[in-house]
């Protein structure tokens, strides 16, 4: 005789009460491909767990958020922004649809001098360059993004003598209506300290000031301050013009869009609240062509967006370990992916999806990572189906800063498939070995006790 | 351990409490366990009748039947 099908057997404790106006729904459904790729095979190929990038997902992102743009504004430029992924292969989808670069440190530089940008079309963001990095810069004729006076003072010395002038921009910082308001990164815009910057820079006859850069914060939830920003910076830019009788070239608006992850303590769902790129493309492009800059005299605008572009192209696939009740009672689930490679797991509620078919029952429950650490935590509370150990799942929106936060801590970090616009697999990155771990490591002879 | 006695369960996995006035839902699983737990069977007999009948391996069973056990204490459904 055929034996039934078995269900875990479960109980639920029924509420009497106010009904959620907001609906019972869980919406939790499997998801067993990525661009028509099985995650089981992902698994079977590349091991769990393992990060998942599609370029065709990509590719969309940043053809439309350059359409929201270019269609409002006639002189756009996008820069990816490096810190945000600057896996090889990533920087050099977005080098290939025109992105320039935007770094932030000598690191990220020479990454992108060898991702093939040539200089003239990288950024050079940040407070922490040294001198060989300046160096090396001026010499690859960058845009160097001044960020404070010691560095302008370094910038004047190291061009003294020199032939071709440093093309610089500074970052201002400004009141836009958000706080905490970002002031430690460029110069401020009330007290003058950005004015000042610009008369020193002018004054000295040997650097070229091209732009003025603002980048004034991060997952901004507000159009409004883009508008707020674009006026600031316009107003500085028409300054030039008028008082010093310098022309800005371009005004880069610097990045902060956020992706529709969903914040920690957010009462909506990121979809539901975040705005959408054209948004803030309608708010910054309609502050700039209302500006009162002559219309074959605007500035070419730069936008050095990350997350945006990025976020939702990425997944990551894991395995469930183990299940476990706790001591009041409240279901948890061990995954074989931890904080250490899901950095963005402090900041958002990600959506975790079941690979494969599952039994209609939600449990409210936490997934805790394999770690042997107290801050192991990828949900605090998240409603899925009963898991058993080895079910597959589906983490989304992950593409942003996780493949260039993470740590090697207690586990490897994993490889990285990227799936083609024709649904080939491509291996981006290795895992790590334990002989990639040890191979910087020294031991003194007296110690040395190994095989 | 065994079911408080004056618990009272419905085939389809209704199970109230009257004691406190606690009401539960259950699935299928659930429900037959319950009928079972009320029976008088042991613990091995229904065990062996669930491995008889359902395709699930002994392994998963016990450690569902543990779980089981979990749910039920924290819901203050078992003698103490």
């Amino acid at each position: 005789m055929e034996k039934l099908p078995y269900q875990k057997p479960y109980i639920k404790k029924l509420h009497a009460g106010a009904m959620n106006k907001f609906g019972t729904r869980t919406g939790v459904q499997p998801v067993k491909s990525i661009d028509g790729v099985s995650v089981k095979s992902l698994i079977e190929n590349y091991g769990s767990p393992v990060f998942v990038l599609s370029e065709k997902q990509i590719r969309r992102n940043y053809r439309a958020a350059y359409r929201a743009f270019s269609t409002r504004y006639p002189k756009v430029q996008f820069a990816w922004s490096y810190k945000t992924n600057y896996l090889n292969a990533v920087c050099q989808i977005f080098h290939q649809e025109g992105s320039w670069a935007e770094v932030v440190s000598g690191f990220e530089y020479r990454k992108a001098l060898d991702n093939g940008v040539p200089g003239n079309k990288i950024i050079f963001n940040g407070p922490g360059k040294s001198a060989d990095d300046l160096q090396l810069a001026i010499e690859h004729d960058s845009m160097i993004h001044i960020d404070h006076f010691d560095e302008l003072t370094q910038l004047l010395n190291l061009s003294k003598n020199l032939s071709n002038k440093p093309r610089v921009a500074i970052r201002v910082n400004m009141d836009t209506g958000v706080y905490p308001l970002w002031d430690r990164f460029g110069f401020n815009y009330e007290n003058g300290e950005a004015w000042s910057a610009i008369n020193k820079i002018i004054t000295s006859g040997s650097l070229q000031l091209v732009g003025l850069h603002c980048h004034i914060g991060t997952y901004m939830l507000s159009t409004d301050a883009y508008g707020i920003a674009a006026n600031k910076l316009a107003q500085l830019a028409v300054s030039c013009q008028t008082q010093l009788n310098h022309k800005i070239e371009y005004l880069d608006l610097g990045g902060g869009f956020p992706s529709t992850n969903t914040l920690k303590g957010a009462y909506l769902p990121g979809n539901d609240t975040v705005p959408t790129v054209d948004d803030f493309a309608e708010v910054i492009t309609s502050a700039l062509l209302n500006f009162g800059f002559a219309n074959d005299d605007l500035p070419l605008l730069i936008l050095e967006s990350g997350r945006v572009l990025i976020d939702d192209a990425g997944y990551l696939l894991g395995t469930v370990i183990a299940n476990k009740r706790l001591a009041n009672g409240k279901a948890a689930t061990i995954v074989d992916f931890g904080v250490n490679i899901l950095f963005t797991s402090f900041w958002y509620e990600h959506q975790v999806s079941p690979a494969q078919d599952f039994v209609a029952h939600n449990d409210n429950m936490v997934i805790y990572g394999p770690l042997c650490m107290n801050i192991d935590v990828v949900r605090e509370s998240i409603n899925l189906p009963a898991l058993n150990p080895g079910d597959q799942l589906v983490v989304h929106k992950v593409g942003a800063y996780n493949m260039t936060q993470w740590m090697q801590f207690i586990t490897l970090r994993p490889a990285v498939v990227l799936i083609d616009e024709k649904l080939r697999t491509h291996l981006i990155r290795k895992n790590e070995t334990l002989e990639y771990t040890a191979e910087p490591e020294l031991v003194p002879a007296h110690l040395n006790n190994s095989k | 351990m065994k079911l408080k006695s004056n618990i009272a369960t419905s085939e389809n996995g209704f199970i109230f409490n009257p004691a406190t006035g606690d009401s539960f839902s259950g699935n299928g699983m659930a429900a037959q366990l319950l009928a079972a737990m009320k029976s008088g069977k042991t613990n091995a007999e229904i065990k062996q009748d669930i491995l008889n009948r359902y395709d699930v391996s002994e392994n998963q069973l016990d450690r569902d039947w543990d779980d089981w056990m979990l749910q039920l204490k924290e819901a203050n459904l078992l003698e103490i």
